[in-house]
């Protein structure tokens, strides 16, 4: 399950993969997350893997799942593999998995020495993404999951999550 | 290398992420504000994650039909391999963060040097794995100086629990025989190099948190050898009641 390997993704397969979201933030489809590391057709079976964003986050099984799902529609049979090298990083998802998070509601994570800023109080610089004020502040250093942080707009005073940067 | 040996290395790096993540999941409903229960539960999830990936190798290696969850909820106290301090209770908030804050820095220097562990398998569920505990260590370390630098109450508490823990902070760096034999193949992590840098990173917090060093010499041991405080039994009661009362039930 940990074998290191690189992303191979057949693109015959990617608009089937971008059916499927992450069950936490469905606005964001598994692709835009950056969470499937290769996908190929091999003897009439499709066979995926995929990295977890934390270890113990509990959305990768119903992510599989999902998957599995997603591909039965179209009458093909998949398997899924867990990989945990190389690990996940934010720097994983996409351009517009970024603006998919802004719009649902969730600000995008900072690069990583602004987001240390951020976290550590230091820097106004998270955007809210009610208003888009920087007049913000993180209230909690964990948020609904794993993967955020809690801050809250001093202008709007809309409390929102922060997806944290994880390099 | 023996491969039982590995076994139980992986046991005695993989069951302190459970059972310190048992004792942080108490506090599911239960922390002292909504920050930090929600801040200790998502420390939980990421140790139970990492003690998921630890498990299924370790299954994998036996080459039975044994499962994560079996190792999980189906030994006895005596093979459970974790170190004396992620197993004690929860007091109160200051021992919760103490406990944290003392496994914390520990953790970081561990899979520092697991990452370059030569079975691969290890070296990637470290390196997954630092990413989430270099957070955990920034949370329990800005807990002890808030803490410290508090209200009297708040120090006093927090200054209890380092008195009280430091005992259990010696044993993160003894070597087990198997230790030994796995360090030396060049899979495990030779602990014992560690001491000098802990001590010197737990120092600097605690004294940054104004809070006074332990002089105590005497330490406490034995959870690495499986023998374990009073406190084992009733959290391993409380851990594995579902599968002992249901056997083989599943979600």
């Amino acid at each position: 399950m940990t074998i290191e390997i690189e992303q191979h993704i057949d693109p015959k397969l990617v608009s089937i993969l971008e059916k499927v979201s992450d069950p936490e933030i469905p606005v964001l489809s598994i692709m835009d997350m950056g969470v499937v590391r290769s996908a190929q057709m091999v003897n009439d079976i499709v066979k995926i893997t995929i990295t977890p964003t934390y270890s113990g986050c509990p959305a990768m099984d119903v992510i599989g799942d999902d998957i599995v799902n997603a591909f039965k529609q179209e009458n093909i049979n998949a398997k899924v593999f867990l990989v945990l090298a190389p690990a996940w990083t934010t720097d994983w998802i996409t351009p517009r998995g970024r603006k998919a998070l802004e719009e649902y509601g969730i600000a995008a994570p900072l690069e990583e020495d602004a987001d240390k800023e951020a976290l550590l109080g230091n820097k106004k610089i998270v955007k809210c993404p009610q208003c888009g004020s920087t007049n913000t502040k993180m209230i909690s250093q964990f948020g609904s999951t794993a993967c955020k942080a809690l801050f809250q707009c001093d202008d709007c005073l809309e409390p929102f999550d922060y997806f944290k940067c994880l390099k | 290398m023996k491969k039982e040996n590995l076994i139980q290395y992986i046991y005695g790096i993989a069951d302190n992420a459970l059972i310190l993540g048992q004792r942080l999941s108490e506090l599911c409903g239960h922390g002292p504000s909504l920050e930090t229960d929600i801040a200790c539960t998502n420390m939980a999830l990421d140790l139970l994650g990492q003690t998921r990936s630890y498990y299924q190798y370790a299954a994998q290696l036996t080459g039975e039909n044994i499962t994560e969850d079996d190792i999980a909820f189906l030994r006895t106290e005596r093979q459970y391999k974790n170190v004396l301090l992620v197993e004690q209770p929860n007091n109160h908030f200051g021992y919760v963060i103490t406990r944290q804050f003392f496994y914390d820095v520990f953790h970081l220097l561990l899979l520092q040097e697991l990452q370059n562990s030569k079975d691969i398998t290890l070296s990637a569920i470290a390196k997954k794995a630092i990413k989430e505990v270099s957070y955990h260590q920034r949370f329990s370390s800005d807990w002890i100086k808030r803490l410290g630098g508090g209200t009297e109450v708040s120090r006093q508490k927090v200054q209890e629990a380092v008195n009280d823990l430091w005992k259990f902070t010696d044993e993160l760096f003894q070597l087990t025989e198997e230790d030994k034999s796995i360090i030396e193949s060049g899979a495990g992590a030779d602990v014992s190099l560690l001491k000098e840098k802990y001590y010197q990173i737990v120092i600097e917090v605690l004294e940054e948190a104004t809070l006074i060093v332990p002089e105590l010499k005497w330490f406490r041991k034995g959870g690495k050898e499986g023998v374990h405080s009073e406190h084992m039994g009733y959290l391993l009661s409380d851990l594995q009641y579902m599968q002992r009362t249901y056997p083989n039930m599943k979600w």
